[in-house]
């Protein structure tokens, strides 16, 4: 299963969103409307499968200090690339 | 315990940072302004102030793995299972277990016993800031002072 299937059950199971409206070009805030606390759950069961720490703290600080656009870390696929790479650093 | 005051929690026994668990003991007073409403007549702890109380246990663990650097807010609690009425001079012993030490969150569950029959439990969820200002933290590292935190969990 792609990393992109794994989280995107996830935030359906997570979030009650149906899994057909979860692309990856979708914007986790924007096109799917997840807020912040529903992240942390999200986040909590992406840490756990994929067995990595998700930098969530630095990413919305880069964000909010407007040294990255949201799309970098919130579109799906950019998201699962983001996975991928902490997944690989931890190997 | 001090409810009109938000102290729930009388003594820090114990803080295992490898298994993740701390332990906490309280005892309900025998007299507090929270039982002139809380009902008038049959003087009971609400049970919003024992999810409070695992809360704190919760926040000390959670404070303690970062030697103070950071100030965990209550943001979710799930599975909330209150089970037992809970009268004046109760003893309270509290377990918090870090399930998951997050970027910037925490997970965790927590329950309440007296003399080993179950009270409540919850899985409570953390969003961890920073403190407002450097009186704030010392305030509350004072009090976990207070608490019999141990001193290798504090700040140097």
């Amino acid at each position: 299963m792609s990393t992109f299937d794994k989280v995107a059950d996830i935030i359906s199971e997570t979030s009650e969103i149906p899994r057909g409206e979860i692309t990856p070009d979708s914007h986790t805030i924007d096109d799917l409307g997840i807020d912040s606390l529903d992240f942390l759950d999200i986040v909590f069961a992406v840490d756990k499968e994929f067995g990595i720490k998700i930098p969530l703290e630095a990413w919305t600080q880069e964000v909010n200090d407007g040294k990255a656009a949201t799309e970098e870390y919130f579109v799906m696929k950019n998201l699962c690339g983001k996975i991928d790479d902490l997944v690989a650093d931890k190997a | 315990m001090h409810l009109e005051y938000f102290q729930m929690i009388d003594r820090i026994i114990s803080v295992d940072l490898n298994s993740g668990i701390l332990v906490a003991q309280s005892k309900v007073p025998e007299q507090s302004s929270v039982f002139e409403g809380h009902f008038p007549g049959l003087p009971l702890v609400p049970g919003v102030l024992l999810i409070e109380t695992m809360a704190q246990a919760c926040g000390f663990l959670i404070m303690s793995k970062s030697k103070f650097a950071a100030m965990p807010f209550l943001v979710g609690v799930k599975e909330g299972k209150l089970r037992t009425f809970v009268e004046p001079e109760t003893p309270l012993e509290i377990e918090a277990v870090m399930e998951h030490d997050g970027s910037g969150f925490a997970m965790t569950k927590a329950s309440i016993k007296s003399d080993g029959k179950r009270i409540c439990n919850a899985q409570l969820t953390f969003k961890t800031m920073n403190f407002p200002d450097p009186a704030f933290a010392k305030m509350i590292v004072d009090r976990a002072k207070e608490l019999n935190m141990p001193s290798e969990h504090l700040p140097a």
